[in-house]
């Protein structure tokens, strides 16, 4: 089952920063996607919070790799993206659904050095 | 299941849910399962379990249910132990529901600490409301019913997987109980007014089928009507009185705050929509409306944030954030300003890409499977054998599945994200342009073929909608518009469907507006009657512009029309008899839109910061092998949902 291949990765326990692509690469406020290994893996540059965060680009609702092209925003304080599909919700701090009682979704730890983005992996 | 593996659910009694349900809903539910693939054995008491560390088969016998035997203290046979939940065997039964355990809990405890003499009463409520694998299942009161006490009202539909059943007194005049099953939204109300023995409407079928007639009312009245001591959230034990306190006398004015303050609404959730209901109806009693506002962000109802952006000419949706707005913006505010910044300065989507809607952001509709659909316009539904064959190739070279659309174009499916600038170079090259079939904006005016061809025409309806579908095309609005023209009153572009339409007519054209298709159906509304082709056009254009400007979002013509107060008359007086003052800024406005029109596809396939972000990874060139299809009637469609 594809929904679990993707598992919620601490700073703590990252094993492999994958150096996934240059900042210019990222859209300002919203989504891209990039490959790791078998893995595609929704990041993104909230710019107006000053933090990138990555998660899963898989959509638990429905199994489609979409979240990347969902728009983000906040609720609450806590960054969240919305499934261009049927605007399901997930925060993309601990990945819960925000706005219904679907599955969490993995979220990934992501930091940026000397202009390329990096994320987190344990595998 | 997700797991690959084979669920099996054993059931001691002969169906499932015997407590709640009665034989007919409990097959339905038991089918609705079984369809999912759950095996079910009913009439099954596991003796034994058998195998070492993993399960390898199951002994069944006919035997007792098992439990500790209680006394109405929740006391087992040793006074100093006691029991409660599902453990407990009290009145010969074990009550598998929350609610009850609760109740048995504060009977325990109050038992223990000797705070009073609380008993477990004899009549346990066992109703409920849950969700058995995505199925809603429901019952409450006396969900079976002897014929000596009352009769039933049955509803059930196999092809939807729907039972419901409500049980009357013999007068009709009380409910008594009743069971749901696939569609248990009503549980909430029918649950309420069983507990608080509320009169019966006089067709009591209405509670289980919906009201008939106009609109569609509900039947059931108002929560308001509910007696203060209902208990609204049952998990928490909240009654309606503390509810509407909690907004009246606190200031609590959100389904959140109460669910903070009183606790209602924290446990299994089903009240919500109720104590929603009861804070907009107490707000009410105090004279609030409740205010329209956009989100967290912004405090202002889009009207509001309409003229904010017009009067103080902001342009960016961080400049607005910052200066009337909190926090960073979320996917309800930043499409809305997108659309109020598209309306203003007819910017296309392509400016502030990650403001924009997901669909808007690639100036396409995504589909099923996450690939995306291509709709170029073809205005009026006139389309040459020249633009067929090209739209053919292409179709054919990308692999597209074809289907005319309701709105009289093309539309080609199964783009993948990369193919979106390729495919629309080459229909550029071919003369065609972006349909925005994508936007909250004009999609298109359909047209019958008109006196051209048509031996009844009495006008060009044709010439007509090919002249206004290029003069709105590109303009987004509150929410998708549409238009038709018809040559006669035959109406064979069903234009009274439509946001707006025209109907040809001895001495010239009639005017409608605010109809349309969808959820619930409208005819459009006459505003004219045999005007000439410049004033008909005229008329329309105010009344979108003047839609445009106070529409909230999201909301149609029709929904807006039939909430502006004063209706068509103060419509007409508006658009018509220039009753307000505006029709010259309107005119002004609509034709600002008309003149700074572009294609924003052909925008993004000449601009490369734009094409790029047509890719689905930015590290790969790698394709998305997660999309698959499947072949149907020699063309393709996106593998089925699981």
């Amino acid at each position: 089952m594809i929904a679990n291949t993707f598992e919620t990765v601490k700073t703590e326990n990252v094993t492999t920063w994958f150096k996934a692509a240059p900042t210019s690469k990222f859209p300002k406020n919203a989504g891209a996607c990039i490959k790791y290994k078998d893995k595609q893996i929704a990041v993104f540059n909230f710019e107006r919070e000053g933090a990138w965060y990555a998660c899963q680009n898989l959509c638990p609702h429905k199994m489609e790799m979409v979240l990347s092209r969902g728009m983000i925003g906040e609720e609450n304080m806590e960054a969240k993206v919305a499934c261009p599909l049927h605007k399901n919700t997930f925060s993309l701090k601990t990945g819960e659904n925000l706005n219904g009682t679907l599955d969490a979704i993995a979220t990934y730890p992501v930091k940026v050095e000397d202009g390329f983005v990096y994320v987190g992996f344990a595998d | 299941m997700d797991m690959g593996l084979e669920p099996h659910v054993v059931e001691f009694a002969p169906k499932l849910m015997p407590r709640q349900l009665d034989a007919r809903s409990s097959n339905v539910l038991q089918l609705t399962l079984e369809d999912i693939g759950i095996h079910i054995h009913t009439g099954k008491a596991t003796n034994k379990i058998i195998g070492e560390d993993q399960i390898t088969g199951m002994d069944f016998d006919v035997g007792i249910r098992g439990g500790v035997v209680v006394n109405n203290k929740m006391q087992t046979s040793d006074p100093s132990i006691y029991a409660i939940g599902e453990v407990a065997l009290y009145n010969q039964m074990i009550y598998g529901l929350v609610a009850p355990g609760y109740e048995m809990a504060e009977v325990a405890v109050h038992q223990i600490l000797q705070t009073s003499d609380t008993m477990m009463s004899a009549s346990i409520d066992m109703s409920t409301k849950l969700k058995l694998i995505g199925v809603d299942v429901a019952s409450f009161g006396e969900p079976y019913m002897p014929a000596d006490k009352g009769l039933s009202i049955i509803y059930e539909n196999k092809t939807k997987g729907v039972y419901k059943r409500i049980n009357v007194s013999h007068d009709g005049k009380t409910l008594l109980g009743g069971i749901m099953v696939g569609d248990a939204e009503d549980y909430g109300i029918l649950h309420q007014m069983y507990i608080n023995n509320m009169p019966l409407p006089d067709n009591a079928e209405e509670l289980i089928v919906g009201a008939r007639g106009e609109g569609g009312g509900s039947a059931f009245g108002s929560v308001m009507d509910l007696p203060d001591e209902a208990v609204i959230c049952s998990c928490e034990a909240v009654t309606k009185g503390q509810v509407c306190c909690s907004v009246i006398d606190d200031g609590n004015e959100t389904v959140k705050a109460i669910a903070k303050a009183t606790k209602a609404g924290t446990g299994c959730g089903g009240c919500k929509p109720m104590i929603a209901d009861l804070v907009k109806e107490s707000l009410k009693t105090l004279g609030k409306t409740v205010k329209e506002r956009i989100c967290e962000h912004f405090d202002y109802s889009r009207q509001e944030l309409y003229d904010i952006v017009k009067t103080k000419k902001v342009t960016s949706y961080n400049n607005l954030l910052d200066l009337v707005g909190t926090g960073n913006g979320c996917e309800v505010c930043k499409p809305l300003v997108a659309s109020i910044f598209a309306s203003i300065y007819n910017e296309t989507a392509n400016k502030q890409e990650s403001i924009q809607d997901s669909n808007d952001r690639y100036l396409a509709n995504i589909q099923r499977n996450g690939t995306y659909s291509v709709v170029p316009r073809v205005a009026g539904g006139e389309i040459s054998p020249k633009q067929l064959i090209a739209m053919g190739r292409i179709a054919q070279k990308y692999d597209l599945y074809t289907k005319i659309t309701g709105g009289q174009r093309i539309d080609m499916f199964g783009a993948q994200l990369h193919e979106l600038p390729l495919i629309w170079e080459e229909l550029i090259a071919e003369g065609f342009e972006t349909g925005q079939a994508y936007g909250k904006s004009l999609r298109t005016v359909k047209s019958c073929v008109g006196s051209t061809w048509c031996r009844y025409g009495m006008d060009e309806s044709v010439s007509f909608a090919i002249e206004i579908e290029n003069r709105y095309k590109g303009i987004r609005s509150p929410h998708k518009f549409k238009g038709g023209v018809s040559g006669c009153i035959r109406e064979c572009a069903e234009a009274r469907g439509k946001d707006f339409g025209f109907i040809a007519v001895e001495g010239g054209w009639n005017v409608y507006v605010g109809g349309n298709g969808g959820a619930n159906p409208k005819h459009a509304l006459l505003i004219a009657e045999k005007v000439d082709k410049e004033t008909a056009i005229k008329y329309v254009d105010r009344f979108i512009m003047f839609y445009i400007k106070t529409a909230q979002p999201l909301q149609r013509t029709a929904p807006w029309l039939e909430k502006l107060e004063g209706g068509v008359t103060y419509l007409q007086n508006v658009i018509i008899n220039d009753s307000i003052g505006i029709v010259d800024e309107l005119d002004r406005e609509m034709q600002a839109l008309v003149d700074s029109y572009k294609c924003e596809w052909k925008e993004a396939i000449e601009t490369p910061e734009i094409r790029e972000r047509y890719t689905h990874f930015v590290n790969s060139e790698e394709k998305d092998e997660n999309i698959e299809f499947v072949s149907l009637r020699d063309q393709k469609m996106p593998k089925e949902w699981a």
